[in-house]
C-alpha cells in the first residue's frame, strides 16, 4: 500500500491531499513549519494576535474528494443521440435527448469540423465560447486560461461578462469616488491591524463574510472576527436576512426590506446632518457638491426631508431604530464593511443598486474615511500584514489570456481577429432575437466612461455575424444569471447549429450540448498559483493569513476518459492547424516553469524544490515596515502609498487625489451629469429609487407579495459543489432531503408561512409569472416578514418536464424566477438580488 | 500517558460544518485496520452539528453544538458490552473493535447519547475514535479539530495542566451535555446555549430608544441588572430553562413597567414602550 501527499489548491483553500494506491483518500489543511516563516503579530488594546500556523479550508473543499469522484462527473466523450451533423440536428431536443458514448477522436473531429464549417460558412464571428467563474483553481487552468487563448488565436465572438458581483459599485460608486480599476471599490491594505487597534465598531451592510469570504480564502478570516469580538468591537448588521455572520455575532441586526437600503442610508445622513455629527473638515476639504446633496436630504429641494420618519415605512424599520443606528455609528470609530471582494453581490445586485453603492461612499465620507479607525473594510476580509511587494501573478493580470504573462506572443487584447462582442446576460436575447444593444465593454476597468460605450450585436458591417455555435466551458448560468428559462429557450434555438459542452461535471447546461467533452479537475493535472490571488482588478485582495504560492501537484491520473482542458484545446488546435502557435512549443510544465520565473520565487527557492515541496510562504514583512492603511493617504492629503499596482495616479502629480474629475469624492456624480444628465434611474445625485420589482410595485405586488432574495451560498461556490458533493445534502442549510429527494431550502418568516398553511419541512412551490421552482420550506425567524430567502447556487436544474422552458423546476434554481431587467436603463448589470414571488404548499 | 479530551466552545462555533465534513473525509470509505472499519460513503454521523435558532425576529441568533462520542470515563457502551468488543486505550479513548463488534447491533443502544451508529453495509457498530490512528502516528489532534477555523474545538491532554484543554476545564466554565447521565464525559462544552430574556425599550412620548437605562431581572436564582445599549436593547443571557422571570424597567418621569416571562424558550419581549 503506497501513500503519498500532494499540495493542491481549490477554489476555497489550499489542500494537502493524501493519495493511497492512486486514489485520493483525504483533503486537509496545511500545518506551517517554523522553516516556512511568514509570522506576524499584531498588538492591539493590550493583546497580541498572531498568524494561525495552520491553513483553513472552506467546507465544500474539505469534501472536495467527493467532487472529484462524483457520480456526476462526465466520464466519456458523448454525442447527443438525435444530433446528426450530416443530417437532421434536432435542436429542439436539446435538454431532453439521450446521449451515446463516442471516442475522443470522433468527438474532437466533430468539434474541429464544426468550427471549420461554421466559420467557413458564416465567418469567424459565428462562434462564441465562454466559461463560468471559479470552477477549477490554478493560474493556467482558470477561466482566463486555455479556453480564451485558444479562441483568441482562432478568432471568435468574445462574450463579455457583466460585472456580475460588483454591479452597484461598478455602475454607481465608480462615479462617486473613482477606483474604476477596482470596479468602484477601494483597496483594503493593512486593515486588520487598523481595525483591531483603532476601531470600535463595524457596520456590516449587506455582507456575510463568514459565508462569502470562504470563496478563495478558505476560512482564513473567521478568526479575525473572533478577535474583533474578543476586543469588544461591536458588530451592527444590516441585511433583510439574519445572515450566518449576523446570527453568530451580531450586536444588532437591522432588517430593512430588500432594496430599501438606499432610503436607510439617506435617513442616516439626515440624522447626522441634524445632529451635526459628521466630519465638516473632511467634507470641506476632500469632497465636492455636498451642499447640493445636503439640501436634497433635508428636503429643501423637493419638500421631502429624508428623515428617519420618512424612511421608516419604506424600510419597515422603526424610526427610532434608524435614529439609533445613526447615533451609534457616529458616536464610535466605525468601519463600514460593505463592498470589496467579499462584500460583493448582496444589495449591489438590486435594481438601481448604483444609488445604494454611491450612498455608502457618502456615508463613510461624512465620517471622514481614512482617519484613524474609520474606513471601508470590504467584507472584513482583506488586509493581514503581508508583504505585497513580492511579485506573483493573478488570473486577471492579463485580461483574457493568463498565458500572456509569459507567452512570447500574448493573445489578448489584440490577437483575436474578430471584433464583434456579445454580452453575457443578454446572450439568450442575442440568439433568440438576433439583435441586442447595450452599454459598456463588460468588465470596465480601463477608464470611467468605458462603461458608457454603446455596443451592439451583430457588429454592423462585414465582420459581424450571428452566432451559430457555442462552446460552453465549465459551469452553468441557469442558477446564477437572470430569468434563466431563456437559456433553455436559447439552447433549443435552431439558429444554434452546434453546441459543445466541456466540463468536469454534468452541470445544468451540459444537457443542452450536442457534443460533450469530459474535462479533468485540478487534481488531475499540474498548475501553479498563488492562493486567493486574483491579481488585476483585485490585486492585493488576498483574504488569507499568509501569501502562499503553490506548485499545484498532480495527485491522480485523469479519471475515466477525462482530459485536462489544456490538452483538449491542444488537440483541437492541432486539428485546426495552430498547435504551434497555441503552445509556442511549451509543455504544460514549461508554462509553469515560465510563470515561476516571472514571479519573485526564484529569489527564494529553486524550481526543483518548489515543485517537490509544492508551496512557498512569502516571508514576513521587515521589522521596520510602515503600514499603509487604505485611504489614510487621502485623508491626510499625501500621495497614495498603498501597494495598489494599477492605481494610475500613483507617481503622478495627482497622486494625492481620487480618480474623479474633481479628484475628490463627488456627492453629485459629475461624470453622470455630463453623460446622462436626465437619467432618472441613475441621476447625477444619488438617491433612493424604489425597486423595479419590489414592495411598491403596484399591479404585481398584489399577486406576488413576497420578496425573494438570492445571495451567494456558503456550501457551494456558485454551482460548482452542489449536486456533486452529496455529503452537502446532509447540511440542512444547504439542502433538505424529503421523500428521498434533496430539495433546495426556501426560507420564510413564520408568520408568512402560517398565513399560507405552510409548515417547516413542507415541499413548497415558489412562483411568479416567469417560473415555478420547488423547494422545502425552512421556516425561520431569521427572515424578516415578507421575505423569502434562497441562495443562488443550486446546481441541479431538474424540470419536471425535461427540456420544456416553462416547466416546474424541482432542483431549486431560483434565478429562473428573477427578472431580466438591467440594474437601470443605462447600467447594464444584473439585478437579481430581489424580486417578487408567491409561495404555496406543493401538492403534486 | 496522555488522557485525551476535548472542549467545544459554542460561542466560537460559526456553523461551517467543517468538523462534520472532515469526519466523513477521514472515515468514509477509508479503512484503518486495527482502529476502525470504513464509514459508509454517505450517511455517517460520528460527529454531527445541532443548529439551535434562538429568539424571534428581530432579535435572533443561532448557536451550533457539535456532538460526538464523549469518550466517557464511565462509558455505558463499555460497561454494557458483554462481548469484549468495546475497550479503552491507555490514553482513555474508547474504541469499538470492528472485528469483534461484527453483527452486534445491540451496541448501538448502549449509548444514552446515541453516539454509536450501525453500519448496515459492514454490519458493525461504529463511532468516533478521536482519530486514534492519527494520534498514534504522531499527529497532534483529530481531523475535526484540525479543520476548525475558529478554534472552537480544543483537543489535548486533560492531565497536562499546561494544555489548553486542561486550562479550559480548570477554569470551571465547561459542562457536559447531559449531567444526569453521569458518565464522566471527556468532551465537554463552554457556552452551551441556555435561555435569554431580551427586549427593546422605547420612550413612547418622544419615539426614541431608551439607551443606558437600568433593567432588572428577577428570578428564583436571584436578581440581575443590566443596562440597555444604544438601540434600547437589553438581554439577559444564560438563564435556566423554564425559569419564571420578571423584568422591571424604571425611568425617571415614566411609569414603571414590570413584565413577566417564562424561559420555556428564548424570550424576546419586543418593544417595551415607556409612557409618561
Amino acid at each position: 500500500m503506497s501513500e503519498q501527499e500532494f499540495i493542491n489548491c481549490c477554489i476555497g483553500g489550499m489542500v494537502k491531499v493524501t493519495v493511497k494506491d492512486g486514489v485520493i483518500t483525504r483533503m486537509r489543511p496545511l500545518r506551517l513549519t517554523e522553516e516556512d516563516g511568514g509570522h506576524w503579530t499584531i498588538e492591539a488594546k493590550g493583546k497580541k494576535f498572531s498568524d494561525p500556523r495552520k491553513t483553513t479550508i472552506n467546507p465544500f473543499n474539505i469534501a472536495e474528494r467527493m467532487r472529484v469522484y462524483s457520480e456526476n462527473r462526465i466520464k466519456y466523450p458523448m454525442k447527443r443521440k438525435n444530433f446528426d451533423p450530416k443530417g437532421e440536428r434536432h435542436p429542439e431536443l436539446r435538454g431532453k435527448d439521450e446521449y451515446v458514448r463516442i471516442s475522443w477522436d470522433e468527438a474532437l473531429d466533430l468539434v474541429a469540423g464544426e468550427i471549420k464549417r461554421i466559420q467557413g460558412t458564416y465567418g469567424k464571428a459565428a462562434v462564441t465560447a465562454f466559461v463560468s467563474s471559479h470552477h477549477n483553481y490554478g493560474l493556467l487552468y482558470y477561466k482566463m486560461g486555455p479556453m480564451p487563448r485558444f479562441y483568441n488565436i482562432l478568432g471568435y465572438t468574445q462574450l463579455l461578462d457583466n460585472p456580475d458581483s460588483w454591479e452597484g459599485w461598478h455602475w454607481g460608486s465608480m462615479h462617486t469616488w473613482g477606483w474604476y480599476w477596482r470596479f468602484g471599490q477601494c483597496d483594503n491594505f493593512d486593515m486588520l491591524a487598523e481595525a483591531l487597534k483603532n476601531t470600535e465598531q463595524v457596520i456590516y451592510w449587506s455582507v456575510d463574510p463568514n459565508t462569502t469570504a470562504g470563496g478563495y480564502g478558505g476560512q482564513e478570516t473567521i478568526i479575525w472576527r473572533e478577535w474583533l469580538r474578543e476586543l469588544g468591537i461591536s458588530g451592527i448588521f444590516i441585511d433583510p436576512y439574519c445572515n450566518a455572520t449576523a446570527a453568530h455575532m451580531a450586536d444588532k441586526w437591522l432588517a430593512p426590506r430588500p432594496g430599501t437600503d438606499a432610503a436607510l442610508a439617506e435617513a442616516i445622513a439626515y440624522q447626522w446632518i441634524v445632529d451635526d455629527t459628521y466630519d465638516h473638515w473632511f467634507i470641506e476639504n476632500r469632497t465636492v457638491h455636498f451642499d447640493e446633496w445636503k439640501a436634497y436630504i433635508l428636503g429643501e429641494t423637493d419638500g421631502v426631508p429624508k428623515s428617519p420618519d420618512w424612511a421608516a415605512p419604506i424600510c419597515d424599520l422603526p424610526a427610532h431604530t434608524i435614529r439609533a443606528v445613526a447615533r451609534e455609528w457616529a458616536s464610535k470609530k466605525s468601519m463600514l464593511a460593505c463592498g470589496s471582494q467579499y462584500g460583493t453581490a448582496g444589495a449591489c445586485r438590486n435594481s438601481y443598486a448604483t444609488e445604494w453603492a454611491s450612498l455608502m461612499i457618502h456615508l463613510i465620507a461624512m465620517q471622514g474615511i481614512g482617519k484613524e479607525g474609520v474606513n471601508i473594510w470590504g467584507g472584513t476580509a482583506h488586509g493581514a500584514p503581508l508583504d505585497m511587494s513580492f511579485k506573483s501573478a493573478g488570473y486577471s493580470d492579463v485580461g483574457w489570456d493568463v498565458f500572456g504573462l509569459v507567452a512570447k506572443q500574448p493573445t489578448f487584447p489584440d490577437r483575436n481577429p474578430v471584433t464583434q462582442k456579445v454580452y453575457r446576460i443578454l446572450l439568450p436575447e442575442a440568439i433568440l432575437d438576433g439583435h441586442i444593444e447595450w452599454l459598456g465593454e463588460g468588465f470596465c476597468v480601463q477608464y470611467p466612461t468605458q462603461q458608457f460605450k454603446p455596443m451592439q450585436y451583430p457588429e454592423p458591417g462585414p465582420n459581424g455575424a450571428e452566432i451559430r455555435m457555442i462552446h460552453r466551458h465549465g459551469g452553468s448560468f441557469i442558477s446564477t444569471m437572470t430569468d434563466t428559462s431563456k437559456w433553455v429557450r436559447m439552447y433549443q434555438s435552431p439558429k444554434l447549429e452546434f453546441v459543445v459542452m466541456q466540463d468536469c461535471h454534468w452541470q445544468s447546461e451540459t444537457r443542452f450540448g450536442d457534443v460533450i467533452l469530459p474535462a479533468s479537475t485540478n487534481f488531475e493535472h499540474e498548475d501553479i498559483s498563488e492562493w486567493a490571488q486574483p491579481g488585476g482588478y483585485g490585486n492585493g485582495n488576498v483574504n488569507c493569513n499568509h501569501r502562499i504560492l503553490m506548485y499545484q501537484q498532480k495527485c491522480i491520473e485523469p479519471l475515466w476518459e477525462s482530459k485536462p482542458d489544456y490538452q483538449i484545446y491542444c488537440e483541437l488546435a492541432d486539428r485546426l492547424g495552430f498547435l504551434e502557435e497555441y503552445t509556442e512549443g511549451n509543455s504544460e510544465e514549461d508554462w509553469i516553469r515560465k510563470v515561476f520565473d516571472y514571479t519573485d520565487l526564484p529569489k527564494h527557492i529553486s524550481y526543483e524544490e518548489f515543485k517537490k515541496k509544492g508551496y512557498f510562504v512569502v516571508p514576513s514583512l521587515p521589522e521596520d515596515y510602515k503600514p499603509t492603511v487604505s485611504n489614510r493617504w487621502y485623508y491626510e492629503g499625501r500621495p497614495v502609498d498603498t501597494p495598489d499596482r494599477f492605481n494610475p495616479l500613483q507617481g503622478t502629480d495627482k497622486a494625492t487625489q481620487l480618480a474623479t474629475p474633481s479628484g475628490k469624492i463627488e456627492f453629485v456624480r459629475t461624470i453622470l451629469q455630463e453623460h446622462f444628465p436626465d437619467d432618472d434611474e441613475r441621476p447625477p445625485m444619488p438617491r433612493y429609487i424604489p425597486l423595479y420589482e419590489g414592495h411598491e410595485s403596484k399591479g404585481v405586488v398584489e399577486k406576488y407579495p413576497l420578496q425573494l432574495m438570492t445571495p451567494h451560498a456558503k456550501f457551494s461556490y456558485h454551482t460548482h459543489q452542489d449536486n456533486k458533493i452529496l455529503w452537502l445534502n446532509d447540511i440542512p442549510q444547504h439542502r433538505i432531503v424529503k421523500d428521498g429527494y434533496a430539495y433546495w431550502p426556501m426560507r420564510m418568516n413564520p408568520a408568512d408561512a402560517e398565513a399560507r398553511g405552510i409548515k417547516d419541512g413542507d415541499i413548497v412551490m415558489v412562483y411568479n409569472d416567469r417560473a415555478k421552482v420547488l423547494g422545502v420550506a425552512l421556516v425561520t425567524e431569521r427572515c424578516r416578514p415578507g421575505l423569502v430567502h434562497s441562495y443562488q447556487a443550486a446546481a441541479k436544474y431538474d424540470p419536471l418536464e425535461p427540456g420544456a422552458a416553462g416547466s416546474i423546476d424541482r432542483g431549486g434554481c431560483v434565478n429562473l424566477l428573477s427578472h431580466s431587467r438591467m440594474t437601470s436603463q443605462n447600467a447594464y448589470g444584473e439585478a437579481n438580488m430581489s424580486f417578487l414571488v408567491e409561495v404555496r404548499k406543493w401538492e403534486a | 500517558m496522555a488522557r485525551y479530551g476535548m472542549v467545544i466552545d459554542v460561542k466560537k462555533c460559526v456553523g461551517c460544518y467543517n468538523c462534520f465534513l472532515t469526519c466523513r473525509d477521514e472515515f468514509a470509505g477509508n479503512d484503518y485496520p486495527g482502529y476502525s472499519a470504513a464509514q459508509p460513503m454517505s450517511g455517517g454521523n460520528w460527529l454531527k452539528v445541532n443548529e439551535i435558532e434562538r429568539g424571534r425576529y428581530p432579535h435572533v441568533k443561532v448557536d451550533y453544538v457539535p456532538v460526538t462520542c464523549a469518550q466517557c470515563e464511565e462509558a455505558a457502551c463499555l460497561t454494557l458490552d458483554q462481548t469484549g468488543a468495546v475497550y479503552r486505550r491507555p490514553d482513555g479513548i474508547v474504541m469499538i473493535d470492528p472485528e469483534k463488534a461484527k453483527g452486534n447491533k445491540d451496541l448501538v443502544n448502549t449509548c444514552p447519547y446515541r453516539r454509536i451508529e450501525w453500519n448496515e453495509e459492514l454490519q458493525v457498530a461504529q463511532k468516533c475514535t478521536f482519530c486514534a490512528h492519527l494520534l498514534d502516528a504522531g499527529e497532534p489532534e483529530p481531523r475535526c479539530v484540525e479543520s476548525c477555523p475558529s478554534g472552537a474545538l480544543v483537543f489535548g491532554d486533560l492531565d497536562d495542566p499546561a494544555s489548553e484543554v486542561a486550562k479550559l476545564v480548570a477554569a470551571g466554565a465547561t459542562e457536559v451535555l447531559r449531567p444526569e447521565f453521569a458518565m464522566g464525559d471527556k468532551v465537554t462544552y463552554a457556552n452551551l446555549p441556555k435561555k435569554f430574556v431580551a427586549g427593546t425599550v422605547v420612550y413612547g412620548d418622544v419615539d426614541e430608544v431608551a439607551a443606558d437605562l437600568e433593567v432588572v431581572l428577577g428570578e428564583v436564582a436571584g436578581s440581575r441588572i443590566t443596562k440597555t445599549n444604544g438601540f434600547g436593547d437589553f438581554e439577559f443571557e444564560g438563564l435556566a430553562d423554564n425559569a419564571d422571570c420578571t423584568v422591571k424597567i424604571e425611568a425617571p418621569g415614566y411609569k414603571a413597567v414590570t413584565l413577566s416571562a417564562k424561559t420555556s424558550r428564548d424570550i424576546y419581549l419586543g418593544e417595551i414602550v415607556l409612557e409618561k
